[in-house]
């Protein structure tokens, strides 16, 4: 019962936060909405039982991809007059396609069988996760962090400021 | 395993609700006389000019950028530590290897001199 | 059988299922209660902090620091307290009042969520997570989060530069923090605090001692406080990020940033001083209680210390200090402890060889650092200026 109420409360918050960062009109208010729904997120990941992946989303989402957007609307500056315009002529299609694509979506996951496995959370799960990510999956392990150095060089390339 | 995060919950709520308590006690107590010169922006003495909302260096956005790809690869690294002692030696190299990778990504950094104050 | 704690929890418990309580909210009921203990604690801690910090930064400056409000001024955080609950709050015009409002609450809630998953004694943890640590790193977002809402609704442009700039340094101190945090980690083999604390045999310290040196100085970086407060330098700035506060508000971020450092001082007890363990503590849970306090206070004291007698630094070497010191000597760090824990491991050394070979290979990183970083280190060169003339005559400039 309490942990249905939890659910909704997140889920709530989160559905709402979302739709605030589409209809606010100052983009900054957005961003910050934005965060709000990445809290609800996490507190849905907890409910799930997967505490790792719910600090992960605070750590990286909150701490790390928020601050990227605060500071890169803070540095194009005609983002932040007032009276940016946020429709364009094709809106309404567009919030067609979108209605459409969430139906399909929608049917999708109440039409599918989805293998579920019920399976109990180890004692040790972060221990568990870091033995696979080495085993099992050390490929994708590696080549995360050859990712992760492209993306560096990209960032100090495109970002350097010319001399 | 849900009552410690119970708990967490709990304290998070009492985190917020004791700062906002303190915050809105001298709303009820405090004296309230608003006047345009008290309300001015302080710059101190000297009238705001201009937009104030100034445009950023956009050398703090490469500063956000390394933080959030530091950042995600400590995330790989987490599991990898609490792990060690179940692994055999090569599973703590193949760490070390990603490590490395990232730990030229830093090098290089310095050596485009983008980490240094201009 | 004289645990204290557990009598009490276990009195308080048989009370609530005595009027008829279901189990469950019993439990929920003493969570509640421990949780707002917990942050009362945190609270009273600050007022006797904020007198013991004033009166040693008086007597290290030469000064006798608060004397007036009781025997040696005692009472002072009293007074303030009074004061600056009855101040006025002053909202600047052009301020985003939502934003504006929500800022200092969020900067208190970012230090005061840290202490949720403290481990005070043995068996004595708020949130026992397999996370922990994580969870530690993550709640600091918001501390963020709250430098950047202040600057930003504050409609002042110094306070947003100062906020911008914060929020630069903040991250930038971030890395090595998290690194030199994998060190515990790895010694302990998990990320769960309480675990963490037991495991230390000897203390952390004497293990891992160059990840405690990163993680003090990155810590107090966090901090944002002397000598790393270039961006909030009361003496030459106004204030920084929070010029506009006043009253209660401005209360806020100043209890925050005193919490802040106590809590960085918890941190360490936790991860370098072996947390509630001491003589006895098993046997008596509340000892446990006073000795992770004690060595929290302790570090505090000698944080306080650091920062009263050091000048503060500038902005460039601050930058330098952490992108070309600290973030490369703590991964050489943590690659070098990897390997001598796993490959030790192998070996089945005994404890002590463990950790006197531990010692020796952090010793040896730090000193082999600091004598490249001293060899890179261009030599600051002096620029003669002749003097100048005052004030010239016109039509006699200098061409």
């Amino acid at each position: 019962m309490v942990p249905v109420l939890i659910f909704g409360l997140s889920s709530v918050v989160t559905l709402g936060a979302a739709l605030a960062v589409v209809t606010n009109k100052n983009i900054l208010h957005s961003a910050f909405y934005l965060i709000l729904a990445f809290v609800g997120v996490a507190s849905i990941y907890v409910l799930l039982e997967a505490p790792f992946i719910a600090v992960v989303q605070v750590l990286v989402y909150i701490g790390a991809i928020a601050i990227l957007i605060v500071f890169a609307i803070m540095l194009t500056r005609r983002l932040l007059s007032k009276d940016l315009i946020q429709r364009n002529a094709q809106w309404g299609l567009s919030a067609l396609g979108a209605t459409g694509l969430f139906l399909v979506l929608g049917w999708i996951v109440y039409s599918v069988n989805w293998p579920v496995k019920l399976l109990t959370v180890p004692e040790d799960p972060i221990s568990v996760l870091g033995q696979e990510l080495l085993s099992t999956y050390v490929v994708p392990f590696e080549i995360a962090s050859v990712l992760l150095l492209a993306a560096l060089v990209g960032a100090i390339l495109i970002g350097r400021e010319r001399e | 395993m849900l009552t410690n995060w119970v708990y967490i919950g709990v304290f998070l709520i009492v985190a917020v609700v004791v700062p906002l308590v303190a915050v809105l006690i001298p709303v009820f107590i405090a004296p309230k006389k608003p006047s345009t010169r008290k309300e001015e922006i302080y710059e101190c003495g000297i009238e705001t000019k201009g937009n104030i909302r100034i445009q950023f260096k956009s050398q703090y956005y490469i500063y956000a950028l390394i933080f959030l790809i530091f950042d995600i690869e400590t995330i790989f690294l987490f599991p990898w530590a609490v792990a060690l002692g179940n692994l055999p030696l090569f599973a703590v190299i193949e760490g070390v290897i990603f490590i490395v990778i990232l730990f030229a990504g830093l090098v290089y950094a310095m050596r485009k001199g983008v980490l240094a104050w201009s | 059988m004289a645990d204290l704690i557990n009598l009490i929890e276990n009195w308080i418990k048989n009370i609530l299922l005595g009027w008829g309580v279901t189990e469950s909210l019993a439990v929920f009921i003493l969570q509640v209660l421990g949780s707002v203990l917990v942050v009362i604690v945190c609270f009273v801690i600050v007022i006797a902090l904020i007198w013991v910090e004033r009166k040693l930064a008086g007597r290290i400056q030469d000064r006798f620091g608060p004397n007036r409000a009781g025997p040696y001024g005692i009472f002072q955080s009293f007074a303030d307290i009074i004061k600056i609950f009855t101040k006025e709050y002053i909202t600047p015009v052009g301020a985003e009042k939502g934003l504006f409002n929500i800022a200092p609450v969020l900067a208190m809630f970012s230090v005061l969520a840290i202490w949720a998953v403290f481990p005070f004694a043995i068996n004595v943890v708020g949130g026992d997570i397999h996370v922990g640590v994580l969870y530690i790193v993550a709640i600091g977002a918001f501390g963020i989060l709250a430098i950047l809402m202040a600057g930003w609704s504050s409609n002042n442009r110094y306070a947003l530069l100062s906020a911008s700039r914060s929020v630069a340094m903040l991250i930038s101190y971030e890395i090595p923090m998290i690194i030199s945090l994998l060190v515990p980690v790895l010694l302990a083999h998990s990320m769960k605090l309480s675990v963490i604390v037991e495991a230390q045999m000897p203390w952390n310290i004497f293990v891992a001692p160059l990840a405690a040196l990163i993680f003090g100085i990155s810590s107090m970086a966090e901090v944002g406080k002397a000598p790393f407060d270039l961006l909030e330098a009361e003496s030459e700035l106004v204030a920084g990020y929070h010029t506009e506060y006043s009253g209660m508000k401005f209360g806020m971020f100043y209890v925050a940033e005193f919490l802040h450092q106590f809590t960085v001082g918890a941190l360490m007890a936790i991860f370098f001083l072996g947390g509630w363990t001491g003589p006895l503590a098993v046997r008596w849970p509340i000892l446990g209680v006073f000795y992770f306090y004690g060595k929290t206070f302790f570090i505090y004291l000698v944080i306080s210390w650091i920062r009263l007698s050091l000048p503060r630094i500038r902005i460039d070497e601050m930058l330098n200090l952490n992108w070309r010191f600290l973030i490369p000597i703590s991964f050489i760090n943590l690659i070098a402890v990897a390997i001598a824990d796993r490959v030790m491991l192998e070996f089945n050394l005994a404890r002590w060889i463990y950790v006197v070979v531990m010692f020796l290979i952090n010793i040896l990183i730090l000193v082999a650092a600091l004598t490249i970083a001293e060899k890179n280190e261009k030599a600051v060169e002096r620029v003669e200026f002749s003097p100048r003339p005052i004030a010239v005559p016109p039509g006699k400039e200098s061409k």
